[in-house]
């Protein structure tokens, strides 16, 4: 008894410092930005003194709900592809041999070495009218010449999963790496079809590998601001847009607050359900 | 009776490894039927073959008339027990059992009764629940049997099935495998390096090196009359003698010299003539000792010996003595303790004799078996850790 509660102790003050990391730099700010949506702002773009729910009550409105509906579906998406393009890419990475296994995370490591900004601003080269990809599509009669590729909900989807893709098959990798494909082997001999095998064994044998993929896309292009900025134009608006508007534009912190409580929120929420249905159900592991 | 499960002329490489080279092996219906090799033999390419893991470079794969080479292994009639038992983890142990019957759509009372069954031949009924992570050893093997049992396969393929548990539980388990074997009356085709298994449980076995088959037989064939230097040396100890025919006795023996005993009997069943050498192996069981001289009998070859070394086995005394030169394993099982017999000890003069039958003609052991021999005995005054080949 004496020796656990020594060992907890321990664990304490280890975990201290970036317990405290966390706590000055994450939680503080955060409460800070709870706090000021209950603040009314002032003209000069600054906050008033008293409390208020006039900008949590101003949410309720038909343009916040088309924003935030088209933010949910383009991250939803977003997570799908990405998690659709990755499992097999995790599965093949887990299988190929030693050299080519590092060969191909190098190439998923790589565009790393470029400034995420440039390489969205790339993209807008590519997607332009101009561009190359809508003058092949265009020629090919794929598209009509009237059709643009960029400023749209399209563009930011496929921003975003080029953007995060790396960051889904890197879990998916570790995870598959640690599976044992002779299970695989076993579900065939007891008469799985090949899909099946994947679908009923490797599939639930990589799914905290997968759990994790999915909160590494979801989460990040809830809250995007520079892709739908850079190549999302007005049809392709998320939240994150809104809330610099209201900050930039309107100079009214506590609206942008309230947007961002409500951001917090929606990612909060499910998070912390996925985590407390999954310590319920084993033990609790690290997600990757 | 036809052969049920029957290899072809079958061939696979694996980059520079010639794992299985030009293998026929015919299995018959029911049969417990073992491949009993070394590592690196070719006998799980075997049962990878026949399960369809592998698709042979060359030959085919027939199962009960029809040729399987080219099916998938879901479509194939036989199903695997892996070393490694390959549960699966996110699966309980009734949804493992059950994982054949509902990837095959059959209906849910039909999957609930023969799991229920298939819980109670194993004896794991109130297990039902667990996850594979929360059974022993035994349990989660008797777990793999089920799983692949409920499928009613032609054919049982075990790879080392029992290779992973301790001592005791694996004569348990071997025990319950030949029991299973009896209930179910299917054919099992086993993989194992351990010949006290493949032994005990098997109708026929067969010895494989290099990815050739050297012997099919009984146990007891295999063990008695093996066919080559490797399989005796393989299955069993034997003392290897090397030595040249001088003449012939009757017309089912010949005299042959070894080191400088002369006039050795053996039964001659490869009708070697005077002037062939030979290599003689003889099993140190068969080898009696006694510090008194026996009797002379026809057939007899009796040879006084020096004890070198003895370990005391309990049921049995393993002696080494040396003989003109040669170094000889004798095992002698201990029928009666006599208090007041005087044991024999190390550096007593003994006796040691066997009957001609028990000698047996091979051809000459390869220099890559030489690991799996009693080595040839070292001649006297050599220094001792000069393994000198003959």
């Amino acid at each position: 008894m004496r020796r656990e509660s020594r060992q907890k102790i321990r664990e304490t003050l280890v975990s201290f410092p970036s317990l405290f990391w966390l706590s000055l730099f994450f939680i503080v700010p955060t409460l800070f930005v709870f706090a000021i949506a209950l603040k009314p702002a002032n003209p000069y773009g600054g906050i008033a003194s008293g409390w208020t729910w006039d900008n949590l009550r101003s949410l309720v409105n038909p343009n916040y709900l088309v924003v935030a509906w088209r933010t949910l579906w383009i991250s939803v998406l977003s997570a799908a592809v990405c998690i659709v393009l990755a499992t097999p890419i995790g599965y093949y990475l887990a299988r190929v041999t030693a050299r080519w296994k590092s060969f191909f995370l190098m190439l998923i490591i790589v565009p790393f070495w470029t400034n995420f900004l440039i390489r969205i601003f790339a993209w807008k080269i590519l997607l332009h009218p101009e561009g190359a990809i809508k003058k092949v599509l265009a020629f090919s009669g794929l598209i009509g010449p009237q059709t643009s590729l960029l400023y749209n909900a399209g563009a930011v989807v496929l921003v975003t999963v080029y953007t995060f893709l790396p960051f889904t098959i890197l879990p998916i990798y570790a995870a598959a790496e640690k599976f044992d494909f002779q299970l695989l082997e076993a579900a065939r001999d007891l008469g799985a079809k090949r899909l099946q095998a994947f679908a009923r064994i490797f599939l639930p044998g990589i799914r905290r590998g997968l759990i994790t993929a999915v909160l590494f896309v979801f989460i990040p292009a809830l809250g995007s601001y520079v892709i739908p900025d850079i190549v999302g134009g007005p049809s392709g608006e998320m939240i994150g847009n809104k809330i610099a508007q209201r900050v930039f534009v309107d100079r009214n912190l506590p609206q942008a607050s309230a947007l961002s409580v409500v951001l917090i929120l929606s990612v909060l929420a499910p998070l912390v359900t996925v985590l407390a249905l999954q310590r319920k159900r084993e033990k609790p592991e690290s997600l990757l | 009776m036809s052969e049920f499960l029957e290899f072809r002329n079958v061939s696979k490489r694996f980059g520079p490894i010639q794992a299985v080279n030009g293998v026929s092996l015919g299995i018959k219906k029911g049969e417990f039927f073992s491949l009993l090799g070394p590592s690196g033999c070719g006998k799980t390419t075997m049962l990878r073959l026949a399960a369809g893991f592998e698709h042979p470079d060359a030959g085919g794969v027939i199962l009960d008339g029809e040729d399987i080479t080219d099916l998938p292994p879901n479509k194939r009639k036989v199903n695997t027990i892996f070393q490694s038992y390959a549960l699966f983890p996110h699966l309980t142990v009734w949804e493992n059992i059950a994982f054949g019957l509902r990837v095959a759509k059959r209906t849910k009372r039909d999957i609930d009764t023969e799991v229920e069954a298939m819980l109670r031949l194993i004896r794991m009924g109130d297990q039902a629940h667990k996850k594979p992570d929360q059974l022993s050893g035994g349990q989660k093997q008797r777990v793999a049997i089920a799983r692949a049992l409920i499928n009613k396969p032609r054919v049982l393929l075990l790879d080392e099935p029992l290779a992973a548990l301790d001592l005791k539980l694996r004569q348990r388990m071997l025990i319950e495998l030949d029991m299973i074997h009896d209930q179910v009356g299917i054919t099992f085709l086993y993989v194992t390096h351990d010949q006290g298994e493949a032994m005990s449980l098997s109708d026929r076995i067969a010895v494989m090196d290099s990815g050739r088959i050297e012997q099919v037989g009984s146990p007891a064939e295999i063990y008695e009359t093996p066919r080559t230097s490797f399989v005796a040396a393989f299955i069993g100890d034997t003392n290897f003698l090397e030595g040249e025919v001088t003449g012939l006795v009757e017309s089912e023996y010949c005299q042959v010299k070894i080191a400088d005993i002369p006039g050795v009997i053996c039964f001659n069943d490869k009708s070697m003539k005077p002037g062939n050498p030979v290599y003689l192996s003889i099993r140190p069981e068969k080898i009696h000792i006694s510090r008194d001289r026996p009797e002379e009998s026809r057939l007899r070859n009796i040879v006084p010996a020096v004890v070198e070394d003895m370990i005391y086995l309990g049921s049995t005394t393993k002696y080494w003595v040396r003989t003109h030169g040669l170094r000889v394993q004798v095992l002698r099982q201990h029928f009666r303790f006599f208090l007041d017999e005087k044991p024999i000890r190390w550096n007593d003069d003994v006796w040691i004799w066997w009957h001609g039958d028990d000698g047996f003609m091979l051809d000459r052991y390869r220099a890559v078996d030489e690991h799996l021999v009693t080595l040839p005995p070292r001649k006297v005054g050599e220094p001792e850790d000069n393994d000198e080949k003959p």
